[in-house]
């Protein structure tokens, strides 16, 4: 298919302050084409798509339509000229209805001006029964599950006659079933010559949709073609830029005793018969799908949720109180998944931060010594090889370094059991390795992990053992050998049975 | 749950069901304990009393719908109600409209002040309207200087808006409903309105959506200043006496109405009819406690309870609803 760009990017550059994140990137859509984006996190995919959606301005290049160049200043602009975008996570009105929600700012009128609600109704009912969607246009957005939310959004943009439509991620949060019924709503609008970027970390659906792929690294298109020239280890060298080994320095430990043994852990509607031990120097990884409740369980463990029935043992000893106080004294650390909410006190310098968890020991006769919390954040932040000064605030580090600052606050603590959530989400490749460095190195002195990662290949590089979740339950339990993104993935959407058949159903599948 | 009481149901499902359902339990208890409490005149006074905070009502609405608040229109009714006392007296033969339409143009002015603090500087509005709360005070105890407007300043024309009555109903109560009307339409059926919505519900997709979010920020705070300009004439027209203190702490009883009439202080939720509701919930509730000869200094501890109760009622249902949408999911 040679037919010319529907829209086209062209030499964008784009900083954000000192930051250069957009480096000469040049991108076409072509009409009936899913074009592909793939790259790391802090690649540029993200600022990319902010630009197609006017959210942003680049600095230098031009944005083409069916030639012509164009200049978003605004999202209603870009959507006036038939660029939709549907984000991860998807921007709803929770209070409005399904229809007001698609409608907004451009409702239908009757002929006295009134709103025309029943024509809203109308025109959404259809595009919903269209997809073969069982939603009601009056109904509430408040309650709708992601996948539904999506498709909330995919209406938005049938409305608006999208000719480009751009999905950032838009199955990270669906379970399998979901990405099928997405795929088919989405191969129906290629079909009918729809421009469709797709941004996405999982590269079988990648390979099962698009007819083109582009993969980003550091700002720059690296590669770019159709998709019969390419393979799953030649888009990940792009990605990448080194092998896999290089990125997860895990190294072999023998487990000793066990730290933490919990058991028929349930939370109504979260999570529920979770039982599994960690032992010393293990790194154990939750794994699943965004929404399966891994973040729940790890919550439930320090004591920041309640727990409806179940047991928390550390040692021989079982918590009485699950509280993050009992946790604590037990030796329990937790790195929360969002550092800026509750990770880090942003405006308070580095060493405040690493030192709130140990108060009690920077103590002298009952006020803070300064002397004694500069030498205790000092131990931890160069053991993290932090990049900045302990006496700056920790508001203006980089998302990697900020990561390290979380990670030194819990490490002052000496815990024997370490829950980390995510803990390289937003942070580039560099600080990446050596958080996955410094991980491997507790796991090695002794320390039991439990790594919660959404990315497959970090669990797979990092896991000495692979629990995975679906839907508040654990599907498998995963030996370091048996752990592969299909095994994984297989257990993560939900399909059960003996671990062996798993696997080789699992290749078929990938076969076929 | 099908089946059954039905329509008590249905009645206590909506917010407003349940307000008119909790005001005619309240007034029948009252009526059966005195029943002097439904003659004429407590009730015509019932509505006097309500009428010029449920119009203050209608702007906090469309303020809180946003996830705003707006604190200075007590300071805003009291200016703009001595401001229409002193236009009588300066410009004998002034007609009545003239100095209603002076008044609401004096509160927009007001407004705007707080408009461009909050939509353009930026300035949170609680922090804005508590300064021009204080701001707008001490600048009409300034310029009053311990004077008062007197009923006798008045023509007595301009005081009948205040006393007399169409159909049974004060006049001034027939202006509130007038614009209640208005206001729901508004809100309901025009895309001003359901951007007010928009905005407090989720304020990024507000943009997202390309709803000029500034603008519409202005658009509630200059209608919520241009509606207590209109309340301080009609404040002058009610009581006749203007001073320096006039109105003062009325924006606390408006705000609790507001929310008890079921608009959440998140945004996003609620109707001005509801608001209303909250406000003649209030007044029946304070004239209940009357009749009951409740001591007086327990009525205000009596609104700060509803308040609350309402609050917790909500988070309550919230709480219900959330847990039933967690199991939906789950799937067990």
């Amino acid at each position: 298919m040679s037919s010319a760009p529907t829209i086209e990017l062209v030499d964008i550059y784009k900083s954000f302050g000192s930051t250069r994140v957009l480096e000469g990137v040049s991108l076409p859509l072509f009409p009936g084409e899913v074009h592909s984006l793939v790259g790391e996190n802090g690649a540029g995919k993200s600022t990319l798509v902010k630009i197609m959606a006017g959210l942003h301005l680049a600095d230098k290049g031009a944005v083409r339509i069916g030639g012509q160049e164009v200049l978003f200043r605004s999202t209603a602009q870009a959507q006036q000229a038939g660029v939709s975008v549907i984000y991860q996570e998807p921007t709803l009105f929770r209070d409005l209805s399904i229809a007001e929600n698609v409608f907004m700012h451009r409702q239908p009128k009757t002929t006295y001006g009134w709103i025309d609600y029943a024509e809203m109704n109308r025109v959404v009912s259809e595009h919903l029964t269209q997809l073969g969607v069982s939603l009601r246009p009056e109904d509430p957005v408040l309650g709708l599950s992601i996948a539904d939310q999506q498709i909330v959004e995919i209406v938005k943009a049938l409305t608006f006659e999208a000719k480009v439509l751009i999905m950032d991620e838009p199955t990270a949060a669906l379970s399998l079933e979901e990405v099928k019924r997405l795929f088919q709503v989405v191969e129906r609008l290629r079909a009918k010559g729809a421009a469709i970027m797709f941004v996405s970390h999982r590269l079988e659906e990648v390979f099962a949709i698009s007819q083109r792929i582009t993969v980003m690294r550091d700002g720059r298109v690296v590669g770019s073609g159709p998709v019969k020239e390419w393979t799953t280890e030649k888009v990940i060298q792009n990605m990448v830029g080194r092998s896999l080994e290089a990125l997860y320095p895990k190294e072999k430990v023998e487990p000793g005793k066990v730290v933490l043994r919990v058991r028929n852990l349930r939370r109504a509607g979260v999570f529920r018969e979770i039982s599994f031990e960690v032992r010393k120097g293990e790194i154990v990884c939750l794994a699943g799908l965004v929404g399966a409740g891994r973040s729940e369980v790890a919550r439930a463990i320090f004591g920041i949720d309640p727990l409806d029935s179940g047991e928390v043992l550390i040692g021989d000893k079982a918590l009485t109180k699950h509280t993050p106080q009992m946790a604590m004294a037990a030796g329990i650390g937790f790195v929360p998944e969002d550092r800026q909410q509750q990770g880090l006190v942003m405006e308070m310098t580095v060493m405040r931060n690493v030192t709130l968890t140990v108060l009690r020991q920077v103590q002298r006769f009952g006020l803070v010594s300064k002397e004694k919390e500069r030498e205790i954040a000092a131990q931890w932040t160069q053991r993290m090889r932090l990049k900045g000064h302990i006496e700056e605030p920790a508001s203006i580090l980089s998302g990697g370094n900020q990561q390290k600052v979380v990670l030194a606050k819990w490490l002052a603590t000496q815990p024997k059991l370490l829950i980390v959530d995510e803990p390289t989400r937003g942070v580039d490749v560099g600080a990446k390795s050596e958080v996955h460095r410094t991980l491997s190195q507790l796991a090695q002195e002794g320390m039991a992990i439990i790594m919660i990662s959404s990315e497959l290949p970090e669990v797979i590089g990092m896991a000495d053992r692979v629990l995975v979740m679906h839907e508040g339950k654990l599907t498998a339990e995963l030996a370091r050998s048996e752990a592969t993104e299909e095994t994984i993935m297989f257990a993560a959407t939900g399909q059960t049975g003996p671990l062996r058949d798993k696997k080789a159903k699992a290749n078929s599948n990938g076969q076929s | 749950m099908a089946g059954g009481q039905g329509w008590l149901n249905v009645l206590l499902r909506s917010r407003e069901g349940s307000l008119v359902l909790l005001i005619a339990v309240m007034t029948v208890l009252t009526t059966s304990l005195n029943p002097r409490f439904i003659s004429p005149q407590s009730l015509k006074d019932l509505m006097l009393n309500v009428s010029i905070i449920a119009l203050l009502v209608l702007g906090q609405t469309v303020i809180i719908l946003m996830r705003q608040i707006d604190l200075s229109i007590s300071s805003i009714v009291g200016i703009t109600a001595f401001l229409s006392g002193s236009l009588f007296i300066n410009h004998p033969g002034i007609p009545g409209m003239v100095v209603v339409l002076i008044a609401i143009l004096a509160g927009l002015l007001l407004g705007a002040v707080n408009a461009t603090l909050i939509a353009w500087g930026r300035i949170p509005a609680l922090i804005t309207t508590l300064g021009t709360l204080y701001i707008f005070r001490g600048a009409n105890y300034a310029w009053v200087h311990g004077r008062q407007v007197n009923a006798v300043n008045v023509p007595a024309s301009f005081l009948a808006i205040g006393t007399s009555t169409f159909a049974g109903i004060p006049f001034l109560t027939w202006i509130v409903l007038v614009l209640l009307v208005v206001f729901a339409i508004g809100l309901r059926q025009y895309m001003v309105g359901r951007e007010f919505y928009a905005i407090g519900s989720n304020p990024n997709a507000a943009v997202l959506a390309g709803i000029n979010v500034s603008r519409r920020l202005a658009t509630g705070f200059l209608v919520s200043g241009a509606i207590a300009g209109l309340a301080g004439a009609l404040w002058l027209a009610r009581f006749g006496t203007v001073d320096a203190t006039a109105a003062e702490g009325i924006e606390l009883t408006v705000i609790t109405s507001t929310v008890v009439g079921g608009v959440a202080i998140t945004g996003g939720v609620g109707t001005v009819v509801g608001a209303v509701l909250g406000a003649l919930l209030l007044s029946v509730f304070s004239s209940t406690l009357v009749f009951l000869r409740v001591p007086s200094f327990w009525q205000q501890s009596f609104q700060g309870a509803m308040l609350l109760l309402a609050i917790a009622a909500d988070a309550y249902l919230a709480h219900r609803y959330a847990l039933r949408l967690r199991v939906k999911w789950s799937h067990v």
